[in-house]
């Protein structure tokens, strides 16, 4: 008995000596390479962006004589409004976001524990389009558009993505986990469905609220082929994606102003990311278990 | 006493239960907003894209639309049409595309999931890095890269830094291609490494526990428990990767315009130029609808292929 253990000790510290060497410095050292990777081409975007003119195709990794000439002078050309299109930008994400939140809760909640009539045929339906490639819906969704007069305008960017199933079905997989005695509870005192639900439920969903709201929300600011079929006609009125390809169609080769243009639009994106990571992660993991 | 709190209780649960048959307008008026934004946006295009397939369908030409049958799909079989060489030529590319990107974007992103799922100091650091290029939009993703492969641009810097000649990355087949493809590894990777690791972190440690005591090296553990286990969860992501692929379409407008000489044109591009830029409608849906279905088969092989050798 003592043996054995004493085997199996001698075993264990053998592998972990063994990998603690060598084995440790090139796991790291992969690890590296691929952090490397990913770091290195934003690390260009920043350098390109503080760097004045005559060093732009310099290979200098720290720039001579560092310059705010770039974005100065991208935020003073009054045919790039970059700040207006930053605040279509803000006020399309948050509006949609805001939106989601709200339609798809509701549904979520009725998918999930209400009983009516129609109900299986209507998530069929719903699954059914989950399969069903987005292209289908681009045409026919843009004559819908110019019929109701929106193109141009923010109601044609955000109003057809009301129509999406996934927080529908992240938000009904949540409220799925919940215990039944909840609701019961309120039944018994008497609380109707709806308030059952907005005193209830809701205070309880804040988390799956959260995930949602900042996927929706990165979805929606990063969007490009809907913002730019939508508003590709009107450079006043811009989302900032679309903003920096119309950038760099003007600036061709202004290489530090393009840079200092995609720094500004990346900026919000990786604070909301290193603020809400976790959230962020959570949510594509879903995805996941629920393929 | 008792009795009383029975009787509450069974007349509560009563007029519940009465409650909900004759309120039951209620649930539908939870689903009620976002069933109408679905009917308008998802479920009616379904079926008005199939009938603007059927006309010749001129955005600006709004009087004259003449039902044309099945001549808009017909025309994307017909060598002699203006459709046919660009729509092929795009279809091509397409699949080109599909062939450089699937493989790394599933192979890399395994391995680093699971460089992830050990236990090491810094692992958050790590994962953090790696997902986040894909917060960042499209369009930076791709500018940023356009600026990296450009003639002048670092890539070249190194090559002739080391003694080799400059390429034309996007100018030149298929330099355009490992541009693109190098850029939307970069951008994209994160989704799948997530979906991976999770799924790894799912696996019992106490299968691993069992074999190693049974003998089993890393490498066999890998190939007999890792990936097993991992089966529907890579068909999953090999699905969504290869669709994701055949959406290309922000990278090659902003990288390389559809050039060299529509030789990056995908078929999401080719799409957008028939209705957006031509204005014809009619045959972009026809084209739209065709390509749907070709990625519908593509699922549904995908699924049978990999997913009956799970069975087994």
């Amino acid at each position: 008995m003592t043996t054995l253990q004493k085997v199996q000790d001698i075993q264990e510290t053998d592998v972990e000596i063994g990998e603690s060497r060598l084995g440790k410095i090139l796991f790291y050292l992969v690890l590296i390479l691929f952090a490397l990777f990913f770091v290195l081409p934003l690390l260009w975007m920043v350098v390109t962006a503080f760097k004045p003119f005559e060093e732009w195709l310099t290979p200098n990794w720290i720039p001579v004589n560092p310059t705010l000439e770039n974005f100065t002078s991208i935020f003073n050309d009054k045919s790039l409004p970059v700040v207006n299109w930053f605040l279509n930008s803000l006020l399309i994400a948050s509006l949609f976001t805001l939106v989601i939140l709200i339609i798809d809760s509701l549904a979520g909640y009725a998918y999930a524990r209400l009983e009516f009539p129609g109900k299986n045929l209507l998530f069929g339906l719903m699954l059914a389009t989950l399969v069903m490639p987005g292209i289908m819906f681009l045409i026919p969704n843009y004559l819908t558009v110019a019929r109701l007069g929106w193109i141009g305008s923010i109601q044609g960017v955000i109003v057809p993505g009301f129509a999406g199933v996934f927080g529908v079905f992240f938000m009904r997989q949540f409220f799925q986990s919940l215990p039944k005695e909840l609701e019961e509870a309120a039944y018994i005192d008497g609380a109707s469905v709806w308030r059952t639900f907005f005193s209830v439920i809701l205070p309880l969903s804040k988390g799956p609220l959260i995930t949602l709201g900042i996927i929706t929300f990165l979805t929606s600011w990063n969007d490009f082929l809907w913002p730019l079929l939508i508003l590709g006609g009107d450079r006043q009125e811009l989302t900032l994606p679309v903003g920096l390809a119309t950038l760099q169609g003007q600036y061709t080769f202004d290489y530090g102003k393009l840079m200092a243009g995609a720094l500004v639009l990346t900026i919000p994106v990786l604070i909301l990311y290193a603020v809400f990571q976790r959230y962020i992660i959570r949510s594509i993991s879903m995805t996941g278990i629920k393929g | 006493m008792a009795t009383t709190n029975v009787e509450s209780i069974n007349v509560s649960a009563g007029t519940a239960a009465r409650k909900k048959k004759n309120v039951s307008i209620v649930p539908y008026l939870f689903i009620a907003p976002h069933l109408i934004f679905f009917t308008a946006f998802l479920a009616w295009p379904f079926i008005y894209g199939f009938y603007i397939s059927l006309f010749r369908f001129d955005f600006l030409q709004p009087n004259n639309r003449p039902f044309v049958g099945l001549r808009n799909y017909a025309n994307l079989f017909d060598p002699g049409s203006v459709q046919f060489p660009k729509f092929w030529n795009a279809l091509g590319n397409t699949a080109e595309f599909i062939l450089w990107s699937v493989l790394p974007l599933v192979g890399i992103a395994l391995v680093l999931a699971v460089l992830l799922n050990r236990n090491y100091p810094g692992r958050g650091l790590f994962r953090t890095i790696f997902f986040a290029p894909y917060a960042l939009s499209v369009t930076v993703a791709a500018v940023l890269w356009w600026w990296i492969f450009q003639q002048t641009g670092i890539v070249n810097q190194a090559l002739q830094l080391i003694g080799l000649s400059p390429v034309n990355w996007l100018g030149d087949l298929p330099g355009a291609w490992v541009a693109i493809t190098i850029c939307t590894v970069w951008w994209t990777i994160g989704f799948n490494t997530i979906i991976l690791l999770t799924a790894l972190q799912e696996i019992p440690k106490s299968l691993y526990e069992a074999a190693s005591l049974d003998g089993a090296n890393s490498r066999q553990q890998f190939f007999l428990i890792t990936i097993p286990m991992l089966r529907s969860v890579l068909v999953f992501v090999l699905t969504i990767t290869l669709i994701a692929s055949a959406n290309l379409f922000g990278q090659p407008y902003i990288m390389t315009a559809g050039g060299p000489a529509d030789g990056t044109q995908t078929v999401i591009y080719r799409i957008f130029f028939e209705g957006m830029l031509r204005g014809q409608m009619g045959t972009a849906a026809a084209m739209s609808i065709f390509v749907a279905l070709l990625l519908l088969v593509l699922t549904y092989l995908n699924f049978k292929f990999f997913g009956q050798t799970e069975q087994q």
